[in-house]
């Protein structure tokens, strides 16, 4: 058993985040929320990098890896903050023409009728109609909610596990978001994580990232519905948990706007949103307990 | 990433399943809590069993995949679990196999895994039990003997303990942490007292260790004089890393057992108890995950564990008492009954989060050791 990353993964990793540092830093994401709107021509440089058609088939134009990779990818994503229907898109690659090159935008009627971008997208999964829009928590996800649209089905596993995965990148953000701050910031002539409440907060910030990412990870290997499920929940809490966490650190200044740590809890919210709710995964957690031991 | 076993660990996987089979129905019934002696021979005898049929060193030389193997198949059939064996197999075992010379290896390895010695860990003192490295045990050098004077708390499975972990302060003028030396200590040697404390759960588990000018051979001393602190991170890190690890499997056998016992009582149709169980299914499941991720990586690296054993420490520990509150909240009145299954396990999931440091002092050391924050 390997359960860890093989060096190809690691190598796509590092390669990602590299890319995304440099096109998506800091500054950048201050931008884009002082100028909302889909970066076309960032898009369409994550298509050429593959990020679309990553587990297309070679064959087919694509780059032939699997859920693995994908979801060290959207991580990454997850990370940085990055807007924009990733994982509709990335799923629509290969079924929607041009979303794996990323000339097409893709969003998708997710969990309680909401629709991310859906002024931005060329293509919709779902039926839209009538959408009315809504006032975005997120400044960086725009929303409309289709009234007719009841959240009866059961969001897509892998649109969940790829959710999950961005949860988990935002959820390591806001831990060395925490880090970062509790190192520097100093008040009674230390630093603040040298004071045990705080340093204990971060510490929990890591234990939820950690057993994330065990879970999320795994589900990518078995791509099992009830793994899927069990990555979501623990993704949700580290991200949501994690961010809450990391703007009590901040302080004062972690209430602000200018701080980037509301950016990381709204996302969070948002794609905590996605995944349908929490309690149809509870559910199908707890009935596997009666499956499995009969 | 991957998550499959190689061909040779799925043989041993296979081959360990089937002597189970054979093996545990034959076993003689549980010995009750506090009837110590019953419980030494019954550890004893399945740790001896195992030794025969070639599962003995599994914790020490197989591979930790292997080992993986080997915990998640004796959990998920029942087997006994390694009780009174615990220190001597988790971790004084393991430390003298990375730290012990040849002569200390061949001394006190066999034995242990023979199941015909017990070990228990004194390390904690009435004064030092988070701030372990304070300890005041001493050792007074006599020759090629050490004088040991002093007392530990709260030893687990001292009553029927042929060896002791100590830790004892063979430098009183050195700085806290590099005064101490690691020893082996034989209960039996005159000036030793044992005096049993009764848990919370009504059971002797752990007792006073009382030391009255004690000789142990300094050839006893596992590691350098003073150096003894190095040797108990070792300790610790398999006691925290490693020795909690088979009973994630356990966990995720009673949380299936507790929501059959919901259904066949009615419990189920309350989704606020089916949305908990849900829930603490992601958790263990998330944790075997962890497991796996850490036995990869320690699989990669070679040797001991690092002190990612915290992380898995904390979630573990607050798990295991949330899996037997949902128990109870699925028991009802039952769960104030002492003998309903479940009921000595929820009181026993209390010491979790004390037992091998506090949860306080695992997020210190996650937040000063792998966060790299500042230290208090
Ligand atoms: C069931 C059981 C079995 C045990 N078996 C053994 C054994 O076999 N051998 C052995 O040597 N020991 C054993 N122990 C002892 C165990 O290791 C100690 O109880 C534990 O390390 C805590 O020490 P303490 O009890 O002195 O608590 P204290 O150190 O007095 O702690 C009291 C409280 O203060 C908190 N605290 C202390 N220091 C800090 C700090 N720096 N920062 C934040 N909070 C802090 C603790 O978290 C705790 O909440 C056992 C304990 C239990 C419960």
């Amino acid at each position: 058993m390997r359960f860890r990353l093989t060096d190809d993964q690691r190598a796509l990793r590092d390669g990602v985040r590299l890319v995304l540092a440099r096109r998506f830093g800091a500054e950048a994401l201050r931008a884009a929320v002082g100028r909302p709107g889909l970066d076309r021509g960032l898009w369409r440089e994550l298509g050429a990098a593959g990020f679309f058609s990553l587990r297309l088939p070679e064959a087919a134009g694509g780059v032939g890896l699997g859920l693995p990779e994908a979801v060290l990818v959207f991580e990454e994503a997850g990370r940085v903050l990055l807007p924009g229907p990733l994982v509709a898109t990335h799923l629509a690659a290969g079924v929607v023409p041009g979303a794996a090159t990323g000339d097409v935008v893709v969003t998708a009627v997710g969990g309680g009728g909401l629709v991310e971008w859906l002024d931005e997208a060329d293509a919709v999964v779902g039926d839209a109609a009538g959408a009315v829009v809504v006032r975005s928590v997120d400044p960086l996800t725009p929303l409309h909610r289709v009234p007719a649209a009841g959240s009866s089905a059961r969001p897509d596993d892998l649109l969940v596990l790829l959710t999950a995965a961005e949860q988990l990148g935002t959820a390591v953000r806001a831990c060395e978001a925490a880090v970062q701050h509790a190192r520097t910031r100093e008040q009674f002539g230390r630093p603040v994580g040298a004071f045990q409440a705080v340093k204990h907060l971060c510490a929990e910030l890591l234990a939820r990232v950690e057993v994330a990412r065990a879970a999320v990870y795994a589900a990518a290997v078995t791509a099992d519905p009830v793994d899927i499920a069990a990555a979501r929940l623990l993704a949700d809490e580290a991200a949501v948990r994690g961010a809450r966490d990391c703007l009590q650190v901040h302080g004062g200044m972690g209430f602000t706007w200018e701080a980037d740590v509301h950016l990381c809890l709204k996302r969070a919210w948002v794609r905590a949103e996605r995944g349908g709710s929490l309690a149809e995964s509870e559910e199908l957690l707890a009935g596997e307990l009666l499956v499995e031991t009969g | 990433m991957d998550l499959t076993h190689s061909p040779a660990e799925e043989e041993f996987r296979a081959r360990l399943r089937e002597w189970l089979a054979k093996v545990l129905p034959a076993l003689p019934p549980k010995p009750p809590p506090d009837d110590w002696p019953g419980r030494r021979a019954y550890d004893l005898g399945w740790q001896r069993m195992l030794y025969d049929a070639g599962y003995a060193d599994v914790h020490w030389d197989a591979s930790p995949a292997v080992r993986l193997v080997f915990l998640e198949e004796t959990e998920r059939a029942g087997a006994p679990y390694v009780g009174a064996n615990f220190v001597g197999l988790l971790h004084a075992g393991p430390t003298i196999a990375a730290e012990g010379t040849a002569e200390q290896r061949a001394r006190w390895l066999p034995p242990v895994l023979r199941g015909e010695e017990v070990w228990c860990q004194g390390f904690s003192e009435p004064d030092a039990g988070s701030d372990l490295a304070s300890l005041r045990t001493r050792a007074r050098r006599d020759g090629d003997e050490y004088v040991v004077t002093g007392s530990k708390i709260w030893t687990s499975h001292a009553e029927v303990a042929d060896w002791c972990e100590l830790l004892v302060r063979t430098d009183p003028s050195a700085p806290k942490h590099r005064g101490i030396s690691w020893l082996a200590m034989p209960m039996d040697a005159p000036g030793v007292t044992v005096r049993p404390l009764r848990t919370l759960a009504g059971s002797t588990e752990f007792a006073e260790v009382f030391l009255d000018e004690v000789r142990v051979p300094v050839a006893n001393r596992v590691g350098q004089e003073n150096d003894g602190w190095r040797v108990t991170m070792v300790t610790l890190s398999f006691e925290r890393g490693t020795a909690f690890v088979g009973e994630v499997v356990a966990c995720r056998r009673v949380l299936g057992e507790l929501a059959r016992k919901a259904r066949s009582g009615g419990r189920w149709d309350d989704p606020g108890l089916r949305r908990r169980l849900g829930r603490l299914n992601a958790e263990f499941r998330a944790l075997w995950r962890l497991t796996q991720w850490n036995v990869s990586e320690a699989e990669s690296s070679g040797g001991v564990p690092g002190v990612g054993g915290s992380v898995f420490k904390l979630r573990y520990s607050r798990a295991r008492q949330e899996l037997y509150d949902a128990a109870a909240e699925v028991l009802g009145a039952e769960a104030l009954d002492l003998d309903r299954p479940w009921v000595l396990d929820r009181l026993g999931s209390l010491s979790y989060t004390i037992a091998a440091g506090t949860s306080e002092i695992q997020r210190n050391i996650v937040a000063e050791r792998i966060l790299g924050l500042p230290k208090g």
